[in-house]
């Protein structure tokens, strides 16, 4: 006779999801009950979730710790300034095209980058942002240093009207957001999430039942670089002005993103969320400060990181056994 | 002849990159970590010693005197009070934490030094130059900057491999647990390592702000600098990082022969090229 019952949702989590899918339409519906300056502030939340959500994956689900991701970021607003400015391509189309650029791109560096362990991967994956960095600039024809504009005929193929582009710009950028979000937990659900799990517990023990750890890591950073790549080329048609510094810069898409997972909580799907709210709230109060905000997030980092190294959601979730997107699963006895 | 010049220019910059890249070789041979914020360190020297100049009208070079010990006393209690607490399995909390204090000191250098380029006068030391013959002119302050170099790394194996500090960092870097059996307070022998470390951070410090113009965003460069002289020359090597910060300077020096926009791209190519063919680098030290 069983006596038990296996689950993963729980009564928190489904209240979660029915609270989650509430929030994704009503969110949806902000063109109608949001201020144009109130669209692009959640434009610009759902951007950072997404980028923070997917460098936790990277780093806090599958080890590899990368200062680089400003490569993919910079390479997708690239590719719709590139397919704008001379295959006359609809910016919106331009951002999948950009992902599968991405991840062609991503193949070739992957395999050198791994070739560094650790820490030294993080440098190496730096490196490889600088040298996209440096190139984009010696291009003449994207406007070399100083960069381009997007050309007004581009923005208007968009849409005819101003509201529908900036609705459809909105919409899109919600679409990454969350995508990426379930992105996350769909694939740490999968074998690949049962991977990843085993891998960063202990990288041996899985080897030696058979997790083909390389093949797993590598298949991530792919997957991780294509959609940083679409996230880049929306920010970049939000912003319609690209430039090198920009487009690479390491404190825009890599230290204000490490630092919203490391405080929201890293290996966490609900971390990165957690940390882009405490980071739009930190802005909205302490941006006037210049520099010394950027210390101050710098050093709340530090003091995360040394003594609560699971950051605000990690500790809320092992205070209170808590878990909003359950990956695992539990067992009740009766 | 331009060419044959870029080359010899590139070797004796590389002894500046060798200085960069000795101490993180050092640190990361005794603890394994990478430290993201050592560019930013070597900045802060080169900004410490411009205070000290400006303030008592030392010669640059004088003021190494004081910059190495500082710099070494700040490595200790760096090291103690911050990144002892950060060493474990993970490697993410020592890079997380350094990264964070990557953007610290690089924002409080801005703070108070404003973004403007800053510059220290070494005087006629910096036009001073021998003529090796058929149109090449070798500074008298890029040779001294490689002989430095050549001496610092001299200095740093001798410790490494002849005396009592040494041994314990040999023996940390082997076996963390049993070299605490033995007696060792691992957190002391790190704290050394870092004061080391940070010594020559301190020497190169002085040399950047002596060579070029620097301002407080020059920080991530030369950690990468460092980082590609490192890993050209191979892991644990400190002659071999010599090597990569020659390769590194005269690859840069070709690049820039070309074009200039290329000349810190070259430096990158070289680096991706070695990471390609010879991933554990040029000279590796055989595992033991």
């Amino acid at each position: 006779m069983s006596e038990f019952s296996i689950s993963r949702a729980t009564t928190i989590s489904r209240a979660a999801s029915l609270l989650a899918l509430l929030l994704i339409v009503g969110l949806a519906a902000a063109p109608w009950w949001a201020t144009r300056a109130d669209l692009h502030l959640i434009g610009e939340f759902a951007t950072y979730v997404a980028l923070a959500s997917l460098w936790n994956l990277l780093a806090g689900y599958t080890g590899l710790v990368s200062v680089g991701q400003q490569a993919y970021v910079g390479l997708g607003g690239y590719v719709l300034f590139t397919t704008a400015l001379f295959l006359h391509i609809n910016p919106l189309l331009a951002i999948p095209l950009a992902g599968v650029v991405a991840a062609i791109v991503a193949l070739p560096m992957a395999k050198l980058v791994f070739r560094l362990q650790g820490a030294y991967f993080a440098i190496g994956t730096w490196v490889v942002a600088e040298v996209f960095r440096l190139i984009f600039a010696q291009v003449t024809a994207l406007g070399g240093g100083s960069g381009s504009s997007l050309p007004v005929e581009a923005v208007r193929s968009i849409a005819a009207s101003r509201d529908m582009r900036e609705w459809l710009i909105y919409w899109t950028a919600l679409v990454l957001g969350v995508g990426s979000v379930a992105l996350v937990y769909g694939l740490l659900r999968s074998r690949i999430g049962l991977a990843l799990t085993a891998i960063r517990d202990s990288e041996i023990a899985s080897a030696s039942l058979g997790v083909r750890i390389g093949q797993v890591k590598f298949a991530v950073y792919v997957l991780v670089a294509a959609v940083t790549a679409m996230v880049g080329s929306l920010i970049f048609l939000q912003k319609l002005r690209i430039s090198p510094d920009a487009a690479f810069s390491v404190n825009d898409w890599t230290a204000f993103v490490i630092f919203i997972v490391v405080i929201g909580g890293i290996g966490t799907i609900e971390g990165p969320i957690v940390g882009t709210i405490v980071y739009f709230l930190l802005r909205e109060f302490l941006a006037d400060l210049g520099s010394i905000y950027l210390m101050i997030l710098g050093g709340v980092a530090i003091v995360i990181m040394l003594v609560a190294p699971q950051g605000i959601w990690g500790f809320v979730a092992r205070r209170f056994g808590i878990s909003l997107f359950p990956t695992g699963y539990h067992v009740t006895w009766k | 002849m331009d060419w044959v010049n870029a080359v010899v220019q590139g070797v004796l910059v590389g002894g500046l990159y060798a200085l960069f890249a000795a101490g993180l070789s050092l640190i990361f041979g005794v603890m394994r970590l990478v430290n993201i914020a050592h560019g930013d360190l070597i900045v802060l020297a080169a900004f410490v010693s411009l205070v000290m100049v400006e303030a008592t009208g030392l010669h640059p070079l004088a003021s190494l005197l004081l910059v190495v010990p500082l710099m070494a006393l700040a490595g200790y209690a760096l090291q103690r009070g911050i990144l002892n607490h950060t060493l474990g399995k993970d490697i993410l909390p020592p890079l997380l934490v350094t990264f964070g204090l990557s953007v610290i000191l690089q924002n409080g250098l801005l703070e108070i030094f404003t973004a403007d380029s800053r510059k220290l006068n070494a005087g006629a030391l910096e036009t001073a130059s021998l003529s090796a013959g058929a149109g090449i002119d070798i500074g008298v302050l890029p040779l001294l900057m490689f002989a430095t170099a050549v001496g610092v790394i001299a200095g740093l194996q001798f410790i490494f491999y002849r005396t009592a500090w040494g041994r314990a960092f040999r023996a940390t870097s082997d076996d963390k647990e049993v070299a605490q059996l033995m007696g060792l307070n691992i957190g002391h022998v790190y704290g050394l390592a870092m004061a080391l470390c940070l010594a020559v951070v301190g020497i190169a410090g002085v040399f950047l702000a002596i060579r070029s113009n620097f301002d407080p965003s020059l920080g991530p460069g030369r950690l990468i600098f460092g980082f590609e002289a490192v890993i050209i020359g191979g892991l644990g090597n400190l002659w071999g990082t010599l090597a990569g910060g020659v390769i590194l300077g005269v690859a840069q020096g070709l690049g820039a022969q070309i074009n200039p926009g290329w000349q810190v791209l070259a430096g990158h190519l070289a680096f991706l090229l070695v990471l390609a063919i010879r991933p554990k680098g040029l000279f590796p030290r055989i595992e033991g």
